[in-house]
């Protein structure tokens, strides 16, 4: 049972990060704590602390307009390539992707 | 009615005008305010009373109110009482009054103020006692009021009394005190109504036309206000205090933290938990949306704008072709003279070295060795500004084949000589001349122009050369031609194994040659440290020569006595005949083109602080230098058999001889069909090398081990040089030996040169291009008979085009997977091929197991089937007779 869900988390997390594009995939815990990352230390480090403070924010505006609404997804379009995040009650799943060529 | 009043009137009226004297001797009141004026109201008292028997209630009651008193004893009370009685105020009636009776009345309701009443004239008496008409006149009168309006009754005007106070009038009004003054202005009739002529006049210009009237303080009229208006307000009481905290000094606090993270335990933990699981499952679906939109379309490009080239074109767009712009020829020299390598100046603009080199095939130079001992060979430094003369002219042993600016000192050259030595110059001293270029263009006028052979011996044509530096040892360097001088980057070094090290001198401090005698050879311009006596007794002994006093003394230590640090022999095996390396590509080459700002940078730096770094290159070995890993020691090698080497320079150990040995080539292709004059690196990809050599272009990728990315076919004429543009990624130069130069666009077309342009009459020896700046790129191109052609590169070939580099990069690897299929479909067939094989193979046994009976079943059966036919055709001929009615028979 135990085993069967690892795998599912790993095969998960796999799955996405073979898309195209895709730089880096990681979960990180409702207070910005990683669990799980395809980059290194230091780079997750940076990226869970800044976006879960984004997305806290984002949330609360969200909430704060309507608070029947919630955040579902948010996404980031810079120059160089797109941040996703997809938040929920106690984790956060992160990914960032190279639209372009 | 209307008369009686008016007659009272009269009678008022006439009494009003006199003056009223104040006294005593007023006359007695009476009753005139109310319309009776010959009432006079008098005061009895009891006594008067009793005296003349009017005593009240007694003698005048109400039914008869008078009594007639006579004046006698009116007279005779005021001779008994005089001023007591009470008749004294009406004395004077009594005594004007003509009848001799008075009418005394009682007045009960004291009608008239006081309790009696005389009535003064006779005829008031009279009217009184007959008042019968009175009340009906009153009665009349009252009756007519109420119908009547008020009817009104003007004030009676009486004698003013004063009671004081025309004093307070007298004050306040207010009189003149002074007599005012009255003019009288006349004028003429005439005069009036005339048009008015107005004029300025300046006051002070005419006398006494103003009278001025100054003001002067009057004490008179200074007021004192000793009275004043003024508003208060309470207002709280409002203090302000301030205070500063104690500044005690100042300390710099800093603060480290790192961040919070999991242990492994925890994150597996959670990683197995159910919660991450669902999580992920939950959100997996809008993440993979997410990430597919991207990879459909990238929704936030701008088509508009990329559809659009850069517009900022400089110069005709439809131009395409190289302009001509100088040439360089030397007329000084005797003998006609090829150009062997081409070099721009790192850093001054439009300075361009060349090196010459002699048409002479080998056996003529055999011959004409004598001769060509006296001529110098030189390095020529030619300058836009100043076509005929060379700004500096390095001198050289003999015949130099290539050479190259140290990439971290331009003033230091190496070259590559045709007898195996590598030649070094230290042109410090002579930098300040060819720095101001632009200068020189004054002097070059005041030179006359003049062949050499007419110059005379003792001229300073001596001085005009620059001698070298430092040459290589004859016996321990190359044996033949040097084919191929590179200067390693200042970032590493090597040792003798060829392992690679940190460079901590920050100087190119070594350098890579190949040469003819089918070796490598890596120097390294620093002093060795390794001492023998027997090199000391040699350097004593060259010592002793005399040194020309100008020459720098950076080198000396090299000088004739220079060892190549390691030598690598491309060998061919087991087989005498060795590869034979014509150019070289490291991997780590040095992008002399895109490094001008950082040598500007160095030498900057260099004249501001410390010595050159050169002159005490002693320093620079003291450094322990630390290894470097992962480095690529590989590097390509074209040689003259037209095969291109990838190759490794780090030694390794030779398992039966002990000793360090080359290692064999990683890959080894034969693409061309003459020697490989160009093997090099792209300017943007580091991996992408072209190799120019017999009669087509290859184009390779580092790494990939199966063959060129690109192979052109033969060309018509011989390939003979080729560079990349420094710019354009997909575009490179190839010279023809018939003097065409052919422009390759990758972009255009991969199978032909896009444009093909002629410079020349003979083949092109050498091109090299420059970049000076966005607008200016030059294009040298040296010629067989000694020419040096700059042209200017146009702005279609200069400039890239939007994404040309990522449209190269896909075009790179969109070959690279066709090598890939081509490997797979090469693979497959393969494959296919065996398949086949076997089955035939197969196929070929099973023949020989099929069985006899079978055979003989097979047979049989044919047989029947051939029977029948021969029936049938009988049978249809008519020639068989017997079945035909037997088939009727059976039919019925």
């Amino acid at each position: 049972m135990i085993g069967n869900d690892h795998a599912e988390v790993e095969e998960t997390l796999k799955r996405i990060q073979s898309h195209k594009g895709v730089i880096g995939t990681m979960v990180v815990n409702a207070e910005g704590i990683p669990i799980r990352t395809t980059l290194d230390n230091s780079t997750t480090v940076q990226y869970a602390g800044l976006l879960h403070q984004l997305t806290m924010k984002a949330k609360s505006t969200v909430r704060d307009i309507d608070p029947q609404n919630d955040l579902t997804f948010l996404r980031i379009r810079s120059k160089k390539h797109e941040i996703m995040v997809a938040p929920d009650k106690e984790y956060l799943l992160i990914v960032i992707q190279n639209p372009c060529e | 009615m209307a008369p009686k009043p008016q007659k009272r009137k009269r009678a008022k009226h006439a009494k009003t005008k006199m003056p009223l004297p104040v006294g005593e001797e007023a006359e007695p009141l009476n009753m005139e305010s109310m319309g009776h004026p010959e009432i006079y109201p008098l005061v009895l008292t009891t006594k008067t009373q009793e005296i003349f028997n009017c005593r009240v209630d007694e003698d005048v009651t109400e039914e008869q109110p008078y009594k007639l008193i006579k004046k006698e004893d009116i007279f005779a009370d005021f001779a008994n009482r005089a001023a007591v009685s009470d008749f004294y105020p009406v004395k004077k009636i009594v005594q004007e009054y003509p009848g001799d009776e008075l009418l005394l009345v009682y007045d009960r309701d004291f009608k008239y103020g006081l309790n009696f009443y005389v009535i003064g004239t006779e005829e008031g008496k009279e009217n009184y006692l007959n008042p019968p008409e009175l009340p009906e006149e009153q009665e009349e009168y009252k009756d007519h009021i109420p119908e009547e309006t008020y009817i009104y009754k003007p004030p009676i005007s009486k004698p003013w009394v004063s009671l004081g106070s025309e004093k307070e009038i007298e004050e306040e009004s207010v009189k003149e005190s002074t007599k005012q003054i009255t003019y009288m202005i006349s004028r003429k009739r005439s005069e009036f109504g005339a048009p008015i002529k107005f004029s300025d006049q300046n006051a002070s210009s005419v006398k006494d036309a103003y009278i001025e009237c100054t003001a002067y303080p009057d004490k008179n009229f200074t007021l004192k206000q000793l009275e004043r208006d003024v508003g208060m307000q309470v207002v709280p009481q409002i203090k302000e205090t301030s205070t500063q905290t104690r500044w005690t000094c100042p300390k710099n606090a800093t603060t480290q933290y790192y961040p919070r993270e999991f242990l492994e335990e925890e994150k597996e933990a959670l990683g197995q938990s159910k919660t991450l699981t669902e999580f992920l499952n939950g959100v997996c679906t809008s993440v993979e949306i997410a990430l597919q939109q991207n990879e459909i379309m990238n929704t936030f490009i701008h088509d508009w704008k990329c559809l659009a080239e850069e517009e900022g074109t400089f110069g005709d767009k439809t131009d395409t072709h190289l302009k001509e712009y100088q040439s360089f020829t030397d007329l000084h020299s005797l003998t006609e003279k090829m150009i062997t390598c081409v070099s721009w100046h790192p850093v001054i603009y439009g300075l361009i070295a060349v090196s010459v080199a002699v048409r002479l095939s080998f056996e003529e130079r055999v011959h004409f060795s004598g001769k060509l001992l006296l001529q110098p060979s030189l390095i020529l430094f030619w300058s836009f500004s100043d076509p005929i003369h060379p700004q500096l002219m390095l001198e050289s042993p003999d015949d130099i084949f290539c050479f190259q600016f140290c990439p971290t000192d331009p003033n230091i050259i190496a070259g590559g000589c045709i007898n195996g030595q590598v030649v070094m110059w230290d042109i410090t001293a002579h930098a300040d001349r060819i720095e101001n270029i632009k200068a020189g263009g004054s002097r070059s006028k005041k030179v006359t122009l003049k062949p050499m052979f007419l110059l005379e011996p003792e001229s300073n044509k001596e001085e005009m050369y620059i001698r070298h530096c430092a040459v290589s040892s004859i016996e321990s360097g190359h044996r033949k031609v040097i084919t191929d001088i590179h200067w390693l980057p200042d970032t590493f070094e090597i040792n003798r194994l060829g392992n690679v090290f940190e460079n901590r001198s920050g100087i190119s401090c070594q350098l890579v040659t190949c040469s003819a005698d089918c070796t490598i050879c890596f120097w390294d311009i620093r002093p060795q440290k390794a001492v023998t006596p027997q090199p000391q007794a040699e350097k004593k002994k060259e010592e002793s020569i005399e040194i020309p006093f100008d020459i720098p003394s950076t080198f000396l230590h090299l000088d004739l006595s220079w060892k190549p640090l390691s030598k690598i022999r491309l060998s061919k095996g087991e087989t005498t005949l060795d590869h034979c390396p014509t150019k070289l590509s490291l991997s780590e080459d040095n992008l002399l083109y895109k490094a001008q700002e950082k040598i500007l940078a160095q030498s900057k730096a260099v004249k501001a602080g410390e010595m050159n770094p050169y002159q005490n290159l002693e320093n620079a070995l003291s450094n322990i230098l630390k290894p470097i890993d992962d480095f690529c020691t590989k590097f390509f090698v074209g040689t003259e058999e037209g095969e291109v080497i990838y190759t490794d320079w780090k030694m390794e150990r030779d398992p039966e001889t002990g000793r360090f040995m080359a290692k064999k080539p990683v890959s080894l292709y034969t693409v061309h069909d003459g020697a490989v004059h160009t093997v090099q690196r792209s300017p943007f990809y580091k991996d992408i090398i072209l190799t120019v050599g017999g009669w087509n272009v290859a184009i390779w990728k580092e790494g990939i081990m199966t063959g060129p990315l690109l192979q052109s076919c033969c060309a018509p004429k011989r390939y003979t040089s080729g560079h990349w543009s420094l710019t354009r990624p997909g575009v490179f130069y190839i010279g023809r030996e018939d003097g065409y130069i052919d422009i390759w666009d990758l972009l255009e077309k991969t199978h032909e040169p896009a444009q093909s342009q002629n410079i020349c009459i003979t083949m092109i020896m050498y091109i090299k291009p420059w970049t000076f700046s966005a607008k200016q790129q030059f294009i040298a191109i040296a010629d067989y008979y000694g020419t040096l052609h700059i042209l200017e590169i146009p702005w279609t070939l200069s400039h890239p085009s939007t994404n040309e580099v990522s449209s190269i990069s896909h075009y790179f690897e969109r070959e690279v997977k066709h090598l890939e299929y081509v490997e797979q479909r090469k693979n497959i067939r393969e494959q296919e091929r065996r398949e086949m094989e076997l089955e035939l193979e197969k196929k070929k046994v099973k023949t020989f197991q099929k069985s006899k009976e079978q055979l003989e079943a097979e047979l049989k059966m044919d047989y029947e089937s051939y029977l029948e036919l021969e029936k049938n055709i009988l049978s249809n001929l008519g020639l068989t007779k017997v079945k035909d009615s037997k088939s009727y028979m059976e039919l019925i």
